[in-house]
C-alpha cells in the first residue's frame, strides 16, 4: 500500500474505532423481547392484552382458594368451620384418603409396598426397551421377568403360580425352536402345545402343594382400585395389544381372503364402537356367553375387552407402518429366499414397528385415559372411588374440584411424560436428514 | 407365541367350565365366601367406610346371611353393582344374592326370573324442595325442574304422578346421588326426588338441612328386599329365612346382648327354642347348622338393632321407623312364623 | 425347504398341505375359519344354555312397548306413553346434535388454536400449548364432569333472576344464562312466516351466482366487481322488504321467568352445553395438533413465495398454506369426528339423553334387556362410525392431490 503514490491527501483518517454504544433501549433486552414477542403489530396487541387479562382473571380467582386452602381435617364440616366462609379448598380430602385414591378402599393398608414396588420397578423394566440405544440390552432380561414378578408382588399368592407361567413360556419357546427348523407349522403348533400342557401341570401342582400361609399373602383383583387401577389396565392391556396388533395388522395385510377378512371385520367392528359399549359388554353381556357356572373376575372381563380395545388401534398404527415400507423391502426379502415367517420377523416387522413407535404411544397414551371409563361399570378406579365412596360418604360429601382437581393432575403428570418420551423418541429415530 | 397365551387362556376357561354349577347354597359353602351386591355407595345401606369395611343397613342383611350360612359375618365379598348391572350379576351367579335397595315389582319378580325373597325396607318415592321455594306440597309442583337418580323405578314413578295430576315437569337424569345432590344444592333444579329413606339421607350430608323440606307425597310403594335367582329354593329359603329371623328376633325380644343365654338354654317360650335350635331341627332343614339364626343375629343384632344402628334416629340419616315397625307397633313386618 | 424344490409333477401328498407354500395357506385359512366358526358356536351355545337355565329368551318386543319415561330434550314428539323405539330414537337424534355441534366447534377451536401455536406472539403461543397439553394429557371424562361441575356452580340458578334483589339478569332482556341451560329467543311463525325463509333461501342462492358472475366477468374481463356490499344487499335486503310488507310474520318468543323456571324460547340445557363443549375443548387439542403438523409439513418456500408475490400474512395463511395443509389435515381430523361421535357415549357421566342414556341406561334397566340392548348400542354406533368414515373418505378422495 504505501509504495503506492496517491494523488488524493485524504483529510481526516480516523485511527482509532469508535467506542461501541449501547443499542437504543427499544432494541435491547426485556423491552426488544417485548416488542418482537408480544407487540409487533395491531392485532398481536390485541390478542396478548386478552392473553394477559384472562391469565390476571384466572390468578385472581384460583389464587385464593388455593393459598387459603385446608390440608388438614376430619370431614368436610370441620374444613368448613375452617375456612369461616373465605374462599379455600378442602384439600384435607386428599390428605385423609389419599390411600384410596391411589389403591382403592379394600387393598390392604400394610401392603401398600408391594404395588409401589411394582411400580418403580416397572421404570427399570421398562428402560431398556424406552432407551434402547443407551442401556445394555441385558437388562431386557428383567424386562421379560418383570410381567410374572410384577404379577406376585400385585397380587401376591403362591410364588409357584407366576414361575411357572414363566415357566411354560419358556418351554414353550424350547420346543418352538427346536421344531421351527423342521417346519413352521411344527414349531408353532408345538410350541402351543407345549406351554398350554406345562401350564397345566404347573396349575395342578401348585394347587396341590400351595401352602396356606404364603410369602406375600393374596389380594383378590376386586380389591384393586385407585389410581393403581388406571396403570394396572393401562400397561396391561397395552402391552398385551401389541403382539395382538401385530398380529391383526399382519392378517389384514395378508393376501389370504379369509384371514385378512376375519381381520378386517374384527378392527373395523372394535373401531367403530365406542369403548364404553364394549365395557358394557364386559359387564352386563360376556356372563351370558361364558360357559355356564365358570365366574370369571369383572376386572379380567374387563382387560379382554380393552385389550381387544387397543388390539384394532394399535394394528391400524402397525398397518401404518407396514405400508410405510418401500415395496423393494419385501421384494428383497423374497428374493434372499425367506419365508414368510422368516422375512416378517428380521426385515418387515423391525422397520415397520419403528416407524409405528410413535403412534403405538399415542394409542397408549389415549388407552390409559380411557381406562377412566371402567368407573362406569362400577369399577373404583380413581374416579371411580371419587364419585363413588369417596363423595358418597359423609365426611366428604360436596367435595368436587378438590378431588376431580388432583385426578386431572395424576393423569396430565403420566401422560405429559409419556407423550415427551414420544416426542424425543421420535427425534432420536428421526433417519432422514433435515 | 402370542397365539398360544391366547389359546392357554381358552384353555384356562375350558377348565373353568369343568366346575359345574350346583346348587347355590352348596357354592357358598364350597367357596367360603358369600358374594352380595350392594349399591356403589349410599350411606346408611352400603357404603366403604375410611377403612375400606362395608357397613350399612343391607350390608348388616349380607352379613346376617353370611353368618347364617358359614358362620362367619365377615366371610362376604361385596360386590359393588349398579342400577344398570346389577340383575345380570345376580342372573349369571356373579353374586348370590342382591341386597341393594331394590324394588319388588311384577316384572322384575316374572320376567326377569328372580325371586324376592322378603321385604327389609317399605320405601315410597318422596320429594325435596329447599325451604325458600315456598312449596308444601307435590301438586303444586308444575312446571319444576326435577333432579332424578337414574337407574330405579324412579323416573317411571314420576312420570305416573306429573301425568295423572296433568302437571309439566323437566327431569334431569343424573347417575350418582353425590352428583344429584351438588345439582340440587347449586340450583340447577328446584326438585330432587328418590326413594324417601334416600332423600332423608342425602338431607342429613346437607350444610344446612333445615332449610330443605321433604314434601308430604310419597308417589309410589318401593318395598325394597333382598333377592335372588329364580329356580333355586333351598337358597332362597335360606335368605328368606335369615331375614325372617332378624325380623322375628325384634318381635320375640332377642337382640345381640340376649341371645348368648337364651340359645345356652332353653326358654320357656317353644317359638325362641326352635328358632335358637334348642328345640327341634330347622337348621337341618334349610341344610344349615342348627344355631344359624343364633349366627345370623349375633352378627349385627336383629332388625331394629341393624335399623337403629345404620339408618335409625340418632344416625346421620334419621330414619323414623314408620311402615318399618313391628307390626306389634302398628307397622308392616310381619314374618311368619318359625314352626 | 425341500418341498420347495421338487418337481412339480410329483403328486400331492399329505404333508404338503403343511410344508409347501402352495397349498399351506389353504390349510391355514381351513383352520382360521374353522377356528372362528367353533368360537362362534362355543358362544353361541354357552349363551343358549345360559338363557335357558335362567329361563330367560331374547327378544326385541320390549321396543313396542310404552317406555313410561319421559325425555328432558326431544327433538321429536315423545312422552311417557311412547314406545321404547321412539325413546331410543330420541336418543339417536341428541347422539346427532351433540355429535354435530361438538364436530363444528372443535374443529373452529382447533383450527384457531393450532394457528396461534404458531404465532409470532409468544404469550399467545405459550398459552395454546398450555390449552393443548391439559387437554390431551387429561381423560375426557374427568374433563366433562368438571365442566359440567364448573357450569353448575359458576352459573346463577333461575331464582337469582327473581324478585327485585335479582342477584342476575338477562342478557338484552332476551338471553338468560343459567346454570340449567341457557334460554333464546325461538321464532314464531305466523302465516306468511315460511315466505320469507323461501325468500333467505333464495337470496343465498342468489349471492352464490353473484359471486360466480363475478369471478366469471374478472377472468374474462379482469374487471373487478365489488364484492362485499352488493353481497350483503342481495341476502338481507328482499327478505327484509318482505318481513315488512307481509306485516311481520315472524315474531320472536322471549324467554321468561314464569313459576319455577324460564318459561317459552328455546332452552340450551345445561348437561348438552357441558358435553358439547367438553368434546368440542378435549378434542379440539387434538385437532390443534394436526392442524399444526399440517401446516408444518408445507414447506416454508411456499410462504416466501407467497409473500414475494406481497400477499398479506392472513392471505397466505388462509390462500396458500391452508389450503395446500388440508390435505395432510383431513384424515386424521376424520378420526377426531370419529371419536367425538363416539365419546358422545359418556354423556351419561352428565344426564345428557343420548342412545347411550335412553336405550343403553333408563331402557336397559327398566326392562332388564341387557343383551338386546347392548347390541342394538353397538350396532347403532357402527353405522355411524362407518358412515362417516365412508362418507369423509369419499371426500377425502375428491380433495386427493391428483398426481398425472
Amino acid at each position: 500500500m504505501s509504495d503506492t503514490p496517491s494523488q488524493r491527501n485524504p483529510a481526516f483518517v480516523r485511527t482509532e474505532m469508535l467506542p461501541e454504544q449501547a443499542p437504543p433501549a427499544t432494541e435491547t433486552g426485556i423491552i426488544k423481547w417485548a416488542r418482537e414477542n408480544l407487540f409487533s403489530g395491531t392485532s398481536n396487541s390485541i390478542l396478548t392484552v386478552l392473553s394477559i387479562i384472562s391469565i390476571y382473571y384466572i390468578v385472581v380467582s384460583a389464587a385464593p382458594w388455593i393459598l387459603n386452602g385446608v390440608w388438614n381435617s376430619a370431614s368436610i364440616r370441620e374444613c368448613r368451620e375452617i375456612l369461616e366462609g373465605a374462599a379455600g379448598g378442602c384439600f384435607a380430602v386428599l390428605t385423609e384418603r389419599w390411600n384410596q385414591l391411589l389403591f382403592g378402599f379394600k387393598y390392604p393398608n400394610e401392603e401398600y409396598w408391594r404395588p409401589g414396588l411394582a411400580f418403580v420397578l416397572l421404570f427399570v423394566a421398562a428402560a431398556p426397551v424406552m432407551f434402547f440405544k443407551y442401556l445394555p440390552s441385558k437388562m431386557l432380561l428383567f424386562t421379560a421377568l418383570y410381567p410374572f414378578l410384577a404379577y406376585w408382588l400385585i397380587w401376591g399368592g403362591p410364588i409357584l403360580a407366576p414361575i411357572f407361567a414363566l415357566f411354560g413360556f419358556v418351554v414353550g419357546y424350547v420346543v418352538w425352536s427346536q421344531l421351527v427348523t423342521r417346519s413352521f407349522a411344527a414349531g408353532f403348533f408345538g410350541s402351543i402345545v407345549a406351554a398350554a400342557l406345562t401350564w397345566w401341570i404347573g396349575g395342578m401342582i401348585t394347587s396341590a402343594v400351595a401352602p396356606e400361609e404364603t410369602l406375600l399373602s393374596a389380594v383378590p383383583s376386586r380389591d384393586m382400585g385407585g389410581f393403581m387401577l388406571n396403570l394396572i389396565l393401562g400397561t396391561v392391556c397395552v402391552s398385551l395389544s401389541i403382539p395382538f396388533g401385530i398380529a391383526l395388522a399382519l392378517g389384514r395385510q395378508s393376501n389370504m381372503p379369509i384371514i385378512k377378512w376375519i381381520c378386517v371385520v374384527f378392527i373395523e367392528f372394535v373401531r367403530g364402537v365406542p369403548l364404553i359399549t364394549l365395557l358394557f359388554v364386559a359387564n352386563v353381556v360376556l356372563a351370558y356367553f361364558l360357559p355356564p357356572g365358570s365366574n370369571f373376575d369383572l376386572i379380567i372381563r374387563v382387560i379382554i375387552m380393552i385389550t381387544a380395545f387397543a388390539s384394532a388401534y394399535i394394528a391400524e398404527v402397525i398397518r401404518g407402518g407396514l405400508a410405510a415400507l418401500p415395496t423393494g423391502q419385501y421384494e428383497a426379502a423374497d428374493s434372499l429366499g425367506l419365508d414368510y415367517p422368516q422375512a416378517m420377523r428380521l426385515i418387515i416387522l423391525p422397520q415397520a414397528l419403528k416407524i409405528s413407535i410413535p403412534g403405538i404411544v399415542n394409542v397408549a397414551v389415549g388407552l390409559f385415559k380411557d381406562t377412566t371409563l371402567v368407573s362406569v361399570i362400577s369399577m373404583f378406579d380413581l374416579v371411580g372411588m371419587i364419585r363413588g365412596p369417596i363423595l358418597a360418604s359423609t365426611e366428604w360429601n360436596g367435595v368436587y374440584w378438590e378431588l376431580f382437581g388432583a385426578a386431572a393432575i395424576l393423569f396430565f403428570v403420566v401422560c405429559y411424560g409419556i407423550s415427551q418420551y414420544s416426542q424425543w423418541l421420535e427425534r432420536e429415530l428421526a433417519t432422514d436428514h433435515r | 407365541m402370542k397365539n398360544s397365551v391366547f389359546l392357554g387362556a381358552l384353555t384356562v376357561a375350558g377348565l373353568a367350565a369343568g366346575a359345574a354349577a350346583a346348587g347355590t347354597l352348596d357354592d357358598v359353602k364350597a367357596r367360603g365366601k358369600l358374594n352380595c351386591g350392594v349399591t356403589t355407595g349410599l350411606v346408611g345401606f352400603a357404603a366403604p367406610d375410611a377403612n375400606g369395611e362395608w357397613g350399612g343397613f343391607d350390608v348388616g342383611v349380607c352379613r346376617a346371611v353370611a353368618a347364617a350360612v358359614l358362620g362367619d359375618p365377615t366371610a362376604v365379598e361385596f360386590v359393588p353393582t349398579t342400577g344398570k348391572t346389577r340383575f345380570t350379576a345376580l342372573a349369571s351367579g356373579e353374586i348370590d344374592m342382591l341386597a341393594r335397595n331394590t324394588t319388588w315389582t311384577f316384572s322384575r319378580d316374572v320376567d326377569l326370573k328372580f325371586e324376592f325373597v322378603g321385604i327389609n325396607y317399605y320405601d315410597g318415592q318422596g320429594f325435596m324442595v329447599p325451604k325458600d321455594l315456598g312449596v308444601s306440597s307435590a301438586k303444586e309442583l308444575d312446571g319444576a325442574t326435577v333432579c332424578i337418580q337414574t337407574g330405579t323405578t324412579t323416573e317411571l314413578n314420576l312420570a305416573d304422578f306429573f301425568r295423572s295430576n296433568s302437571m309439566n315437569y323437566e327431569p334431569v337424569p343424573i347417575e350418582t346421588n353425590a352428583e344429584a345432590q351438588q345439582q340440587y344444592l347449586a340450583g340447577a333444579c328446584d326438585v330432587y326426588t328418590t326413594d324417601a329413606s334416600g332423600l332423608a339421607a342425602t338431607r342429613a350430608a346437607f350444610e344446612d338441612p333445615a332449610g330443605h323440606v321433604l314434601l308430604p307425597e310419597i308417589v309410589s310403594k318401593e318395598p325394597l328386599g333382598p333377592l335372588v335367582r329364580h329356580g333355586d329354593n333351598e337358597w332362597g329359603d335360606v335368605v328368606r329365612w335369615t331375614l325372617n329371623a332378624l325380623i322375628a328376633a325384634e318381635e320375640l325380644g332377642i337382640t345381640s346382648a340376649n341371645i348368648s343365654e337364651m340359645a345356652a338354654e332353653a326358654t320357656n317360650n317353644p317359638e325362641i327354642n326352635r328358632m335358637m335350635g334348642t328345640e327341634g331341627n330347622l337348621g337341618e332343614m334349610l341344610g344349615l347348622e342348627a344355631d344359624w339364626a343364633v349366627k345370623a343375629i349375633s352378627a349385627g343384632g336383629n332388625y331394629g338393632e341393624l335399623f337403629e344402628k345404620n339408618i335409625g334416629e340418632n344416625t346421620p340419616v334419621g330414619l323414623a321407623r314408620g311402615l318399618n315397625a313391628q307390626w306389634t307397633d302398628g307397622g308392616l313386618l310381619y314374618s311368619p312364623p318359625f314352626r | 425347504m425341500t418341498t420347495m424344490t421338487d418337481p412339480p409333477q410329483e403328486s400331492f401328498r399329505l404333508s404338503m398341505l403343511l410344508n409347501d407354500t402352495r397349498y399351506r395357506s389353504y390349510t391355514f385359512q381351513f383352520i382360521a375359519l374353522m377356528a372362528v366358526v367353533a368360537l362362534i358356536a362355543y358362544l353361541g351355545s354357552n349363551l343358549v344354555q345360559n338363557l335357558r337355565a335362567a329361563g330367560l329368551n331374547i327378544s326385541y318386543q320390549f321396543l313396542g312397548e310404552p317406555s313410561g319415561y319421559d325425555i328432558n330434550q326431544r327433538l321429536i314428539e315423545y312422552d311417557s306413553q311412547s314406545s321404547h323405539w321412539r325413546a331410543s330414537v330420541v336418543g339417536i337424534l341428541n347422539t346427532l346434535l351433540v355429535a354435530f355441534l361438538a364436530c363444528v366447534t372443535a374443529t373452529i377451536f382447533g383450527v384457531a388454536a393450532g394457528v396461534l401455536r404458531l404465532s409470532k406472539n409468544w404469550l399467545v403461543r405459550k398459552l395454546m400449548a398450555v390449552y393443548v397439553e391439559a387437554f390431551r394429557n387429561v381423560p375426557v371424562l374427568i374433563w366433562i364432569i368438571i365442566i359440567f361441575t364448573v357450569m353448575t356452580a359458576v352459573l346463577p340458578a333461575p331464582r337469582a333472576f327473581r324478585g327485585d334483589d335479582a342477584t342476575a339478569s338477562m342478557l338484552f332482556d332476551a338471553v338468560a344464562f343459567t346454570n340449567r341451560g341457557v334460554f333464546i329467543p325461538s321464532p314464531i311463525l305466523a302465516s306468511g312466516g315460511w315466505i320469507v325463509i323461501l325468500t333467505f333461501l333464495a337470496s343465498i342462492v342468489g349471492v352464490i351466482f353473484y359471486r360466480r358472475y363475478a369471478t366469471k366477468l374478472l377472468y374474462d374481463t379482469g374487471r373487478l366487481l365489488p364484492m362485499f356490499w352488493p353481497s350483503v344487499g342481495i341476502l338481507f335486503l328482499p327478505s327484509i322488504l318482505i318481513f315488512f310488507i307481509l306485516g311481520q310474520p315472524i315474531s320472536l318468543e322471549y324467554p321468561e321467568l314464569k313459576g319455577f323456571n324460564f318459561q317459552g324460547g328455546w332452552t340450551i340445557r345445561g348437561s348438552l352445553i357441558a358435553l358439547w363443549f367438553a368434546l368440542a375443548i378435549y378434542t379440539g387439542a387434538f385437532i390443534a395438533e394436526n392442524v399444526r403438523a399440517g401446516i408444518q409439513a408445507i414447506s416454508k418456500g411456499q410462504t416466501e413465495a407467497a409473500a414475494s408475490l406481497g400477499l398479506r400474512p392472513g392471505r397466505i395463511m388462509n390462500l396458500v398454506i391452508l389450503p395446500q395443509a388440508l390435505r395432510v389435515i383431513i384424515p386424521p381430523l376424520i378420526s377426531q369426528y370419529l371419536n367425538i361421535t363416539k365419546n358422545s357415549s359418556l354423556a351419561i357421566a352428565v344426564g345428557y339423553m343420548d342412545i347411550t342414556g335412553t336405550l343403553g341406561g333408563i331402557t336397559l334397566n327398566q326392562t332388564g334387556r341387557a343383551i338386546e340392548a347392548v347390541l342394538l348400542l353397538m350396532l347403532f354406533y357402527l353405522v355411524i362410525s362407518l358412515s362417516i368414515s365412508a362418507v369423509m373418505n369419499i371426500y377425502n378422495n375428491a380433495v386427493k392431490l391428483k398426481e398425472r
